[in-house]
């Protein structure tokens, strides 16, 4: 185990490498530079900013000094807000972002799983028909159509929730449903096939014959089994939950990361750029670290790691 | 060679019977049983009034070629008929005095694994490959008597033992996937056997095994029963099977048991033209020149039953009565009955 752990992070190293190198090539590559917008200034000024910034040194010692910087975690500061480092940004927009995330994606795991059981369970019934139309509307409705219907319709005309911000868990409703419907229903959909398939098993018919309860057939031998293809769609989920708290924090005013991750980009704010690319993606690749890591726990059959003296 | 197997192993085992070679108590009357199951198609009769006894310590064999209805019998006595769509239409199933016909879900539920066990064809599917064999074997034991878990364990690795598996202890932590097929339809076995049921239904317990598996696998359930004087339904195709280790043989037809005996009855002087059909079509290794002989034709379509004798149309002893009515059943020698028009008297006639 701690071996393919060691092996692990030493390819999650190389991965945020090649994800920072392509960012800061890519990045510059873009036309323009962060005094762009400064008409005003004149061509000295720009240059001695250039200079401060180390912008006018050649790519490849920025390049260098910029892979000092992931190392030391010191992006330094912000071009546009010269009172402002990029740590800061991170430390005060991360938490609240991570927030969101993270509850969206309970919400849409145990929601989702539970809807899928349940369509399962009562196949072809009322039950299931109702939550799969339910499901095909969430996977078709994209998020922030979803986010300014309940804005207009539980802030606005009924008044029961807050509309906007992020203050009191009751602020949070509206913005982590609207973020997790989307999961919610593409989880729902898979926890129902793949329940109505495991269900068939003759594991489960034998669980039936020893006279167990129906409801630990289906926690215990059902659900562990039916999970397999969830987490492993779980990945990808995040990635698009994460970038889906963008568009969300937006559209609720939330002062979350996404603000200035967009606007880094526009603004060619560079040391921004490269701080939030190369922490999330850091997070990323973490989250699917522990995705493995939980496949191993509910597979005994993947093996994370290679024993000596057993056999297959 | 099958009736050489069976010649010998009948000589040597004779559990059903006592002393006075008298059968002994009876531990499920199966009366008249009827399981249809609703389709698009229309409704499939996949039982259609099946009547057989069982006794203590006994082994029936229900051998039928596939589709015949031998697992859907199996299934109706366990009450795993999945309802809808399949449904008991008729009949009943007494089990030490209860109708279990009239049982619902959580009644059954009381005597399934405790009373009855089943052991599955698959045992590569059987098992749950997410759970260890641990859980899996102790589970049903902890539901049914409420036992401590070290209680359970001991029971557990007593029962691996049982089966004929080493290391035990260890064992019980492994997953299904770290037992070869053999070894996981021992702890199959051992699953359905730890409650101590007086009934194990076996559906087809060494299809899925390779032949020296399948050996092992054979002897082992003659040592259980000598053990635990469990009596068994053993569904089966395989004649060989039945051969080594059945007391008794009922042939099922088209959703009906056609012809029903001991084993040496069945073997030696079987009765029914179906009966004669498949002893025919076992492969034999003793005679190089014969060719198999196969039952010409297809099984009828269960959607709609023919009224008479459903094996009329690929009998080579077809008569004009056998198409319109069912032939009542003959109690030949012994406990030897059949349905078959060819018993009548009036048939009688025609081949002597």
């Amino acid at each position: 185990m701690i071996q393919y752990i060691i092996k692990r992070f030493f390819m999650m190293i190389l991965t945020v490498l090649l994800i920072a190198t392509l960012t800061f090539f890519l990045m510059h590559s873009i036309p323009g530079s962060p005094f762009d917008e400064d008409r005003t200034s004149n061509p000295t000024i720009q240059e001695n900013l250039e200079k401060y910034y180390k912008l006018d040194q050649p790519l490849p010692v920025q390049y260098v000094n910029y892979l000092k910087a992931i190392v030391t975690f010191d992006f330094g500061p912000s071009i546009k807000k010269p009172n402002e480092s990029v740590n800061n940004l991170l430390a005060r927009g991360f938490p609240i972002s991570f927030e969101l995330g993270i509850v969206t994606i309970l919400v849409a795991v145990l929601s989702g799983v539970t809807l899928g059981t349940l369509a399962a369970l009562r196949h072809n019934g009322i039950i299931d028909y109702l939550a799969m139309t339910f499901a095909v509307v969430g996977i078709s409705v994209p998020n922030f159509i979803l986010a300014t219907l309940f804005i207009q319709v539980f802030a606005g005309q009924l008044g029961w929730l807050p509309a906007a911000t992020w203050q009191s868990p009751l602020h949070m409703i509206l913005p982590t449903l609207a973020l997790a419907t989307g999961p919610m229903a593409i989880i729902a959909r898979l926890t129902r096939s793949s329940m109505l398939e495991v269900m068939t098993q003759d594991y489960i018919k034998m669980a039936r014959a020893k006279g167990l309860k129906p409801s630990r057939i289906i926690i215990r031998h059902a659900l562990r089994n039916a999970m397999m293809p969830i987490v492993t769609i779980m990945g990808t989920m995040l990635a698009g939950i994460l970038t889906g708290t963008f568009v969300i924090e937006r559209i609720f005013a939330i002062p979350g990361m996404g603000k200035y991750f967009v606007e880094s980009i526009s603004n060619r704010d560079y040391p921004v750029i490269m701080g939030s690319t190369v922490f999330y993606s850091t997070f990323l690749i973490f989250m699917l670290f522990l995705v493995d890591i939980v496949y191993g726990i509910l597979d005994p059959r993947i093996k994370l790691h290679k024993k000596e003296g057993e056999s297959s | 060679m099958v009736r050489e197997q069976a010649m010998q192993s009948n000589s040597m085992k004779q559990p059903a019977f006592d002393e006075k070679g008298k059968l002994k108590e009876k531990i499920l009357q199966v009366e008249d049983l009827q399981v249809t199951f609703q389709t698009f198609g229309g409704v499939v009769q996949a039982v259609r009034g099946v009547t057989f006894d069982l006794h203590k310590g006994e082994t029936l064999a229900i051998v039928g070629e596939s589709g015949c209805g031998k697992s859907v019998t199996s299934n109706a006595i366990m009450g795993l008929i999945p309802s809808p769509p399949g449904k008991v239409t008729n009949g009943k199933v007494i089990f030490k005095g209860k109708n279990l016909t009239a049982f619902n879900k959580s009644e059954f539920r009381k005597i399934q694994g405790v009373d009855v066990s089943m052991i599955f064809q698959d045992p590569m599917t059987a098992l749950n490959p997410t759970m260890s064999i641990g859980e899996q074997l102790t589970e049903g034991l902890r539901t049914h008597h409420k036992i401590s878990k070290a209680d359970a364990k001991t029971k557990a690795i007593e029962m691996l033992n049982l089966v004929g598996i080493s290391n035990p202890h260890e064992r019980l932590k492994q997953y299904p996937h770290q037992f070869s097929g053999g070894m996981r339809q021992r702890i199959v076995i051992a699953i359905s056997l730890i409650c101590e049921p007086t009934l194990l239904i076996a559906d087809e317990p060494t299809t899925a095994l390779d032949v020296t598996i399948q050996a092992q696998i054979l002897e082992l359930f003659a040592e259980i029963q000598e053990k635990t004087g469990v009596s068994i339904i053993l569904i089966t195709h395989d004649l060989g099977v039945v051969a080594k280790i059945a007391d008794r043989i009922a042939v099922m037809y088209a959703g009906k048991i056609i012809e029903i005996g001991t084993k040496r009855e069945i073997f030696y002087a079987p009765a029914h033209p179906y009966t004669k059909g498949l002893l025919n079509s076992v492969p034999r290794l003793d005679l190089l020149e014969e060719e198999l002989q196969p039952i010409e034709g297809t099984p009828p379509d269960l959607f709609a039953p023919p009224t008479g004798c459903a094996f009329t149309a690929r009998c080579p002893y077809a008569m004009e009565v056998c198409s319109h009515a069912y032939p009542v059943e003959t109690s030949l020698f012994g406990q030897h009955k059949v349905d078959c028009w060819l018993q009548d008297e009036r048939a009688k006639g025609i081949f002597s």
